[in-house]
């Protein structure tokens, strides 16, 4: 057990931050280019798709310079590594391993430069949680298949130029898991329509998708008839512990620690109250719990040990601590914690009331907190399934 | 940057989890905690032999020379069994004695640490729920070479196994452990809800030793074997709580009601799911607080704080949800599940709660 970094991992760090240095001003000095600017700059530096294989354009980047770097850029509160975070995240990594070679040609090159950005078309109106069970129907016809059904809470969908869109093919098979084909299709298909949805805070993040005779090149199709659930398995499966998401969690914190210095509860300084004392505190250890429970399932996977569900354990934490942190910080404002942006009284610009209104983004996209229990009972510990 | 143990660790692991399935498993345990003095002289030596009892004592005293993070791979896997055997207090007893003791004096007591030939413990505060050096109410007075004790400290742990013990006290030039023998004082055992972890009162009022076996230490010292036993403790619960985890989890595939096994019910399995998010958790804080005694000792107020903090409440918990999740059985005396609660009970306190720990958490963290 060593805490320490290698000189090699220390020395890219200096690299990370030498780049956030020169090429990331202060907010109020950043122009209307920037966001362009800094995109071209990371990918020439080969940190878009650090992880990817070089033939695709990535840097065959090392698990622990993957955390490092995504320590330093989330530190340094940067912009995103890459626009198509989806892209990013799964259907570049689900193309690269079940695409075609002309779809990693076509496909692979504009997510890494963000031109394009994807949506993920898998929940429907009667299946959200129960993926498998998806009635969206896809059917061969000649070279075509044509697409009928509906998708709905897609993110990004709005703004999106792609969707990987999980269909049925196949309805008579004994298992659900059976019969499911995956597809790469373009939102200005004709046939396809997209209705925002408003969440609760107000943003239109999300939207219902309708496929009315769509149709969808065979050459579109991601992998075999009937393969699609195995490439969305391990498309999920490339979701990796994120050292990322403890340092905005750590910033949060600070931030939270400000506020209570800041605040008084019945005219009395809120620090010398045992109550939040003892609630900041506990913020403060389930943050320092995912920071080593990630860190000991990195160790792992650079050890080639396999993980098996371990991520959802913070998963579970990161789900209770972003509704509760907004919601402490609400609570400590009293009636000026209630108020929006714009508010006379607003705390900290609205960012704790905004962000108590858009907590689902976080903890429901990805799989539900009970989803995530029954992952970790039945993978992981061998309860039968429900 | 490697948070995982090496082989040599593993290979110890295994060790501990061999003896206590071969030599001391439950039954063993109920036999050795059923007895007047709770404690069995040929495990110790065993593990004296498997050179556990020296672990982290310097090779030039008969030791291995290891660090705390190898000893807590001992507590845990022992704590698996509920292992009765001091190791956690006598290693905290010779890591008192590394830190404050002179030359002299660990050259006359860790080689029989080391070879188990002396089990050795120690006795902190008097006081029952505060940890400050004004909670260390026992007293000693010099005259000259000799040192007289006065009062008495109400709660020693392993004190009825002990050859020798380390206590604390107020002496005239500030804090102090007086090294006695246990033929020197009087033990007197105290009926407590873990019969694991034996406790018991030692009376010291008129007893003599010399200045020789003085110990001076700073309150930065006694904080410090603080965090030490809050590791030693906080390593025990990780085992103590994988195990019952583990027996909640493969009865929950066994036991049949309206059908089907009850892991198969979201109430139960959601339970046994959150239990192993605790366990998780506070087993990585734990390994960081273990590593940061040797390695990064002033990280460790704030990493002990975090790991004990998060397991008192969590393994208070995972026992009382261990044992409902059985039913009925899991309350019976026979059944071992009842053990483990009774563990959760009596770590929560030792070394200091989650309210001590989480109060500390957030002044070290600036509020």
């Amino acid at each position: 057990m060593d805490f320490d970094y290698t000189p090699q991992e220390q020395s890219f760090r200096e690299e990370v931050r030498g780049f956030i240095a020169e090429h990331l001003p202060p907010k109020e000095q950043r122009d209307k280019n920037f966001l362009a600017t800094w995109l071209e700059k990371v990918r020439a530096k080969g940190w878009v798709g650090f992880a990817w294989p070089k033939e695709f354009g990535g840097s065959d980047g090392g698990l622990m310079e993957q955390a490092i770097l995504k320590e330093e850029m989330s530190l340094a509160k940067a912009p995103p590594l890459g626009t198509s975070m989806m892209g990013l995240a799964w259907v570049g990594p689900g193309i690269m391993e079940y695409g075609t070679e002309e779809q990693k040609q076509k496909f692979i090159p504009d997510i890494l430069d963000s031109k394009v950005t994807w949506c993920t078309g898998y929940s429907e109106p009667n299946h959200g949680s129960d993926l498998a069970a998806i009635q969206c129907k896809a059917e061969l016809k000649g070279d075509h298949y044509v697409v009928n059904g509906q998708k709905i809470w897609t993110t990004g969908a709005p703004w999106s130029q792609w969707i990987i869109l999980l269909t049925r093919t196949d309805f008579n098979v004994t298992s659900k898991h059976d019969g499911i084909t995956c597809f790469l299709v373009p939102m200005d298909a004709p046939g396809v329509e997209v209705r925002p949805i408003q969440n609760m805070a107000g943003d239109k993040h999300f939207a219902e998708i309708f496929f009315t005779d769509v149709q969808v090149p065979v050459e579109n199709r991601l992998g075999a008839e009937g393969e699609g659930w195995k490439v969305t398995v391990s498309a999920l499966a490339n979701e990796r512990s994120s050292i990322g998401e403890v340092t905005q969690l750590q910033a949060k914190l600070d931030d939270l620690k400000t506020l209570v210095k800041n605040s008084k509860r019945q005219g009395k300084p809120a620090a010398d109250d045992p109550n939040v004392r003892r609630t900041v505190a506990k913020f403060e250890v389930k943050i320092a719990a995912m920071k080593y429970n990630g860190l000991r399932y990195l160790t792992k996977q650079i050890k080639g040990e396999p993980l098996t569900s371990e991520t959802s354990v913070n998963k579970l934490h990161r789900a209770s601590l972003e509704i509760e942190m907004d919601d402490f910080a609400i609570e400590l404002s009293g009636q000026a914690g209630l108020q929006l942006k714009g508010g006379e009284e607003a705390v900290d610009g609205g960012t704790w009331s905004k962000g108590a209104l858009n907590w689902p983004n976080v903890v429901i996209g990805g799989g539900t907190p009970n989803i995530q229990r029954n992952i970790i009972a039945e993978r992981i510990l061998g309860q039968p399934k429900d | 940057m490697n948070f995982g143990f090496t082989e040599e660790q593993n290979l110890l692991k295994e060790q501990v989890q061999r003896f206590m399935k071969e030599a001391c498993p439950m039954t063993r345990v109920r036999e050795i905690t059923a007895n007047e003095t709770p404690f069995d002289q040929a495990l110790w030596q065993q593990a004296a032999e498997l050179g556990w009892l020296g672990l982290t004592i310097p090779e030039n005293y008969g030791g291995l020379g290891l660090k705390w993070i190898d000893l807590i791979v001992v507590l845990e896997a022992a704590a698996e069994g509920l292992c009765p055997l001091p190791i956690a207090s006598h290693a905290l007893a010779s890591t008192a004695i590394l830190h404050c003791a002179s030359q002299d004096q660990k050259s006359r007591w860790l080689p029989a640490m080391a070879s188990g030939e002396a089990v050795v413990t120690i006795g902190l505060y008097d006081e029952a729920n505060w940890i400050a050096a004004e909670a260390v109410t026992a007293k000693a007075t010099v005259d000259g070479d000799t040192v007289t004790l006065h009062g008495k400290k109400p709660f020693v742990n392993d004190a009825l196994a002990a050859d020798y013990m380390l206590l604390a006290v107020q002496g005239p030039n500030g804090l102090a452990l007086a090294a006695v023998g246990s033929d020197q004082v009087k033990v007197t055992a105290q009926p407590t809800i873990d019969s694991t972890k034996p406790m018991a009162r030692v009376d010291i009022d008129g007893v003599q030793i010399t200045t020789a076996d003085l110990l001076a230490i700073s309150p930065e010292q006694l904080a410090f074997l603080t965090d030490c036993g809050g590791v030693a403790t906080t390593a025990e619960m990780v085992g103590a709580g994988a195990a019952i985890l583990e027996m909640t989890s493969g009865y929950a595939k066994d036991r049949i009601q309206f059908g089907k096994p009850i892991g198969q019910y979201q109430g139960v399995k959601h339970r046994l799911a959150d239990m192993f998010v605790d366990l998780e958790s506070y087993r990585s804080l734990c390994y960081f607080a273990a590593w940061a005694v040797d390695d990064s000792p002033q990280e460790l107020a704030k990493a002990v704080s975090m790991a004990k903090g998060y397991a008192s409440d969590a393994f208070a918990q995972i026992g009382i949800d261990g044992v409902g999740l059985h039913g009925a059985i899991g309350f019976t005396a026979d059944y071992d599940a009842q053990l483990y609660l009774k563990r959760s009970k009596w770590a929560r306190p030792m070394y200091g709660d989650s309210d001590y720990h989480m109060d500390r958490i957030a002044t070290l963290g600036g509020l």
